[in-house]
């Protein structure tokens, strides 16, 4: 674990794996709750997490540095599911990265149980770890200028559903109808870090 | 309560509603947002008698015209400016009287980006997160200003103040950004950590309420393989693939993957707010 100072009132830890990443944002989150520790933000991210709006990083810093971090608690959560077509316009592209059959891509992907490792890019979309790394894809050559809200697309190791239409880069491998962010609604984000996914396939043929 | 509201009658380049912002949100991917600068902003609320926390509007170089459908009290800070009721000059950077249906025009920046206009009640749209801000980067809260649009206003919480003119600091002609290196700075060469403290830049027109983008040497990367993405912060100066360092401001990503060579110290991001592009900027390196 290493802790780099960020300005003046903020410290981004460093793990060497997203694993102890959600180890370190689980504690970090355990010792706000107690009131252990006073910070703004608690941002976790793919190897390091955020605390932004610190009085005494420095002193937090040493702190972090003596502590041993307890491996993160098992998901006590219930698991969201996502219902999904899959029907992406990428499906054949992921489907030869893989070196699958098209039909196996849906079989492998619903058959994976995920796990919000961070969220951003913007309101309510989050990274989605799980599936093995053999199953990495490169992002897409050249971004696709428009893609639509609940398109569920592949980048590197994650998984992501886009909460409304933006440009991206990932390959889309199908089209889910749940609404991931609706500020009118408590909780607005239905996906936040560690929150556990399942993709269920529908049919509507 | 029809009669308290704001008809917008030229919303001007870019207008938005703005307060304190939404932080605490980052976690989920929301970007802070809010005035991009608040001592202004704060200064607009107090003259008027609002809390610090109402929502003012921020305009963008040429300032915008509203008619109250009552009487209230304004007053415009930030970006000095001609500001007219009905055609007749009043103060800029004190409360003015606008009587029930008069034409209150924000003239066009004479210095500086960005006016802060305050009406006593401040700005009532829907908060969205606890916040009234225009978040140009996600898309939360109000969109920007169009001419026609009708804008709530609050009841006044009390008196306005009496002052004659505020003191505020001039839109600077040179920028000087105080920064404390990384967290990433060993992600580049000594050169870059030299070219970036020791040379000048400029202010970009590419800038915008996500980040003050710059034109100048570019930053030599030692470290070139991806950097995960990870949670950024206000005044980050974060360097892309182009070498150009860029500072983020209010409306930022809240992760990222580009390194961050550097962070500007907090009270140095409104000066960065009201530098007009072509600006002069010398970030100086500070011990935290």
């Amino acid at each position: 674990m290493r802790t780099l100072p960020v300005g003046d009132d903020a410290l981004l830890v460093e793990v060497s794996s997203g694993e102890e990443a959600r180890a370190l944002h689980a504690e970090l989150l355990r010792r706000r709750a107690e009131g252990l520790l006073a910070v703004r933000e608690i941002v976790p991210a793919a190897r390091t997490v955020l605390l932004d709006g610190l009085t005494d990083p420095d002193r937090l810093a040493a702190e972090l540095a003596l502590s041993d971090v307890p491996p993160a608690p098992a998901h006590a959560r219930d698991v969201v599911q996502l219902p999904v077509r899959y029907d992406g316009p990428d499906l054949a592209d992921v489907a030869a990265h893989w070196g699958v059959p098209p039909d196996e891509v849906a079989r492998i992907h619903a058959g994976t149980e995920f796990s919000v490792a961070f969220c951003g890019f913007a309101p309510g979309f989050g990274y989605l770890t799980g599936l093995p790394r053999r199953y990495d894809v490169p992002r897409r050559a050249t971004p696709r200028t428009a893609v639509p809200a609940g398109a569920v697309a592949l980048a590197g190791p994650y998984t992501g559903v886009y909460p409304r239409s933006s440009p991206g880069g990932w390959q889309l491998i199908g089209t889910t109808d749940a609404v991931l962010w609706d500020h009118t609604r408590m909780p607005a984000a239905l996906l936040a870090p560690g929150t556990r996914v399942r993709f269920v396939p529908v049919d509507y043929s | 309560m029809t009669d308290h509201a704001l008809s917008v009658v030229r919303a001007g380049a870019l207008t938005t509603v703005q307060d304190l912002g939404r932080p605490g949100h980052a976690h989920l991917g929301v970007p802070r947002s809010g005035a991009l600068d608040p001592p202004a902003a704060g200064l607009a609320n107090r003259l008027v008698g609002n809390p610090v926390d109402a929502a003012v509007l921020e305009t963008t170089l040429d300032g915008c015209t509203v008619r109250p459908r009552s009487t209230v009290a304004v007053a415009a800070t930030g970006a000095p400016c001609r500001v007219t009721v009905d055609g007749r000059p009043v103060a800029w950077g004190a409360p003015v009287r606008v009587p029930a249906g008069a034409l209150l025009d924000v003239g066009p920046a004479t210095a500086g980006v960005r006016t802060y206009v305050a009406v006593s009640g401040g700005v009532a749209v829907e908060p969205v997160l606890g916040s009234r801000s225009t978040d140009l980067l996600s898309g939360l809260g109000p969109s920007p200003l169009t001419d026609g649009a009708v804008l709530p206003l609050g009841r006044p919480a009390g008196p306005h103040a009496r002052v004659d003119v505020a003191p505020q600091p001039a839109p600077p002609t040179e920028l000087v950004l105080r920064v404390t290196l990384g967290p990433r700075a060993d992600w580049f060469s000594p050169e870059a950590v030299r070219v970036l403290t020791s040379r000048v830049y400029r202010v970009s027109p590419a800038s915008n309420r996500i980040g003050l983008r710059t034109e100048g040497p570019a930053l030599d990367r030692a470290i070139t393989r991806e950097l995960p993405s990870e949670g950024m912060v206000l005044g980050a100066v974060q360097v892309p693939p182009d070498g150009r360092p860029l500072v983020f401001l209010a409306d930022h990503p809240t992760t990222g993957g580009y390194p961050v060579i550097a962070v500007v110290r907090t009270p140095d991001l409104p000066a960065a707010a009201q530098a007009r592009p072509g600006t002069p900027i010398r970030f100086l390196a500070v011990r935290r």
